[in-house]
């Protein structure tokens, strides 16, 4: 556990798959933020077999509603939301090349299975340090969605993000083996 | 009777919602260090460490610790000698909601929960009202945050099943909350009451400080031992594994019917925000 990766979007299967569960990464080059209602209207998309508004392929979605920017600032505190509430959707933008999803707290069985299926991994970002994290987000731009406020989805520029490798692409799971190692039931 | 302005709760509420969300608590950050030197996870320490710096950053810019500020929760304990004038008190806390939350850069999560059609300016408040004795205005002001919240629950349990029924309730729901609501978390209980009394002293207990126990010795113990056994099941810092897993357990009391065990438990996040000031 517990190695130093840097990586750039987008990402390959090679780049995922060399990733195990408590890896520190940092990111650079461009993510996407999206969330709830961001993720029902993508997902309704793909089952009316129309376009995304941006290509998902090899990209890494990130579950933040941001706070505002103030000004001269590119965005406000930015940590990542619960992750369970975008299960619903995840296997169908996995299928559709997307390669990485950044929050927090645990995913259900079937999107651990789909990312081993489609390769692809899910990266913790530290909840609840919002202030912190918005200082690796260098420009944030509305693509799609401006209407719902928070849960727009944003293009972000980062560098060095810093996340930590939660699930990785052979079905491993940080949250069960730390608290296994540490247990003291 | 001593007259209070509707402008003057405006300003504090505007003022306490900005101040709660930029600027935590330091019993949390001596909470923090303390995770720091004890946690047995060299990866709980760093996340200590950035929870630190994380405060520090939102401390010099002023900025939400969090970017959930969450709904705004407000507790109100209004002396009864006490005359609001110049407009409708509600309206003044929202306008306090509405301002704050605007010119603190924070974000608005107040939506239908249909629709889920963002309100815009994080509306309605959640006034929790109680009328005391004097001629003071006292309000305490809870930004809370959805992911937490998410895991809190309320248990009309048998009055069989006591104390013990109780303080396994409350471990198991940590334990199966797990990493969602970002824990080291705070945990609110409220025991006794009705099934809404019960909910509201559960939020009220999230307003202690860490550290501060219930004044009777028994509830006391009983809420070492919870927060002893929560931190035995491993979960850690943001759920990566460690030795703590909660930073403190609050028990609020009230009696019940006699048919009934009322239970809630109003879980918090590591940044449990909360600020109060008196007019």
């Amino acid at each position: 556990m517990s190695n130093k990766i840097e990586l750039t979007t987008p990402l390959s299967d090679e780049d995922v798959e060399k990733l195990n569960i408590g890896d520190k990464v940092y990111l650079n080059g461009t993510i996407y933020t999206g969330r709830d209602a961001a993720h029902k209207r993508l997902v309704d998309l793909v089952n009316e077999g129309k376009e995304l508004p941006f290509d998902v392929k090899g990209q890494v979605i990130y579950y933040v509603g941001p706070a505002p920017a103030k000004p001269g600032k590119p965005i406000g505190s930015a940590g990542p939301t619960t992750s369970y509430r975008m299960d619903a959707y995840a296997p169908t933008l996995m299928e559709l090349g997307m390669k990485g999803m950044i929050g927090k707290g645990n995913r259900a069985p079937e999107v651990v299975e789909a990312m081993k299926k489609h390769k692809a991994v899910y990266l913790g970002a530290t909840g609840g340090a919002g202030a912190l994290i918005a200082k690796s987000i260098k420009k944030a731009e509305i693509v799609a969605y401006e209407d719902l406020g928070p849960e727009a989805i944003r293009k972000l520029e980062v560098e060095d993000f810093p996340v930590v490798v939660i699930n990785d692409t052979r079905g491993n799971d940080l949250y069960v083996e730390g608290a296994k190692k540490y247990s003291k039931e | 009777m001593r007259e209070v302005q509707t402008d003057e709760i405006t300003k504090m509420v505007r003022d306490l919602f900005i101040d709660s969300n930029c600027n935590i608590g330091d019993d949390l950050l001596a909470a923090y260090d303390k995770g720091i030197e004890t946690d047995e996870s060299p990866v709980a320490k760093e996340v200590f460490k950035e929870l630190k710096e994380n405060v520090r950053i939102a401390r010099e810019e002023h900025s939400p610790i969090c970017q959930d500020t969450g709904l705004a929760v407000v507790f109100v304990e209004l002396g009864q000698d006490v005359h609001i004038v110049g407009g409708d008190f509600n309206d003044a806390i929202n306008e306090g909601v509405r301002q704050g939350y605007a010119d603190g850069y924070l974000r608005k999560s107040s939506c239908d929960p249909f629709t889920r059609k963002n309100v815009g300016d994080n509306t309605p408040a959640i006034i929790h009202l109680e009328i005391v004795q004097g001629d003071k205005i006292k309000i305490m002001a809870v930004p809370k945050g959805g992911g937490a919240e998410n895991m809190s629950r309320v248990h009309m349990l048998t009055p069989s099943q006591g104390i013990e029924g109780i303080k396994d309730f409350i471990v198991n729901r940590l334990k199966e909350s797990g990493s969602n609501p970002c824990p080291p978390t705070i945990v609110g209980v409220g025991i006794g009451g009705t099934f809404e009394r019960t909910a509201i002293l559960a939020k009220k207990a999230l307003l202690r400080k860490v550290g501060e126990r219930n004044p009777d010795p028994k509830i006391a113990e009983a809420e070492k031992e919870v927060l002893s056994r929560i931190n035995k099941l491993g979960i850690g810092p943001m759920g990566y594994g460690g030795t703590t897993s909660c930073l403190d357990v609050f028990f609020e009391v009230e009696p019940c019917h006699i048919a009934s065990l009322p239970l809630a438990v109003n879980v918090q996040c590591h940044a449990s925000r909360h600020k109060e000031a008196t007019i």
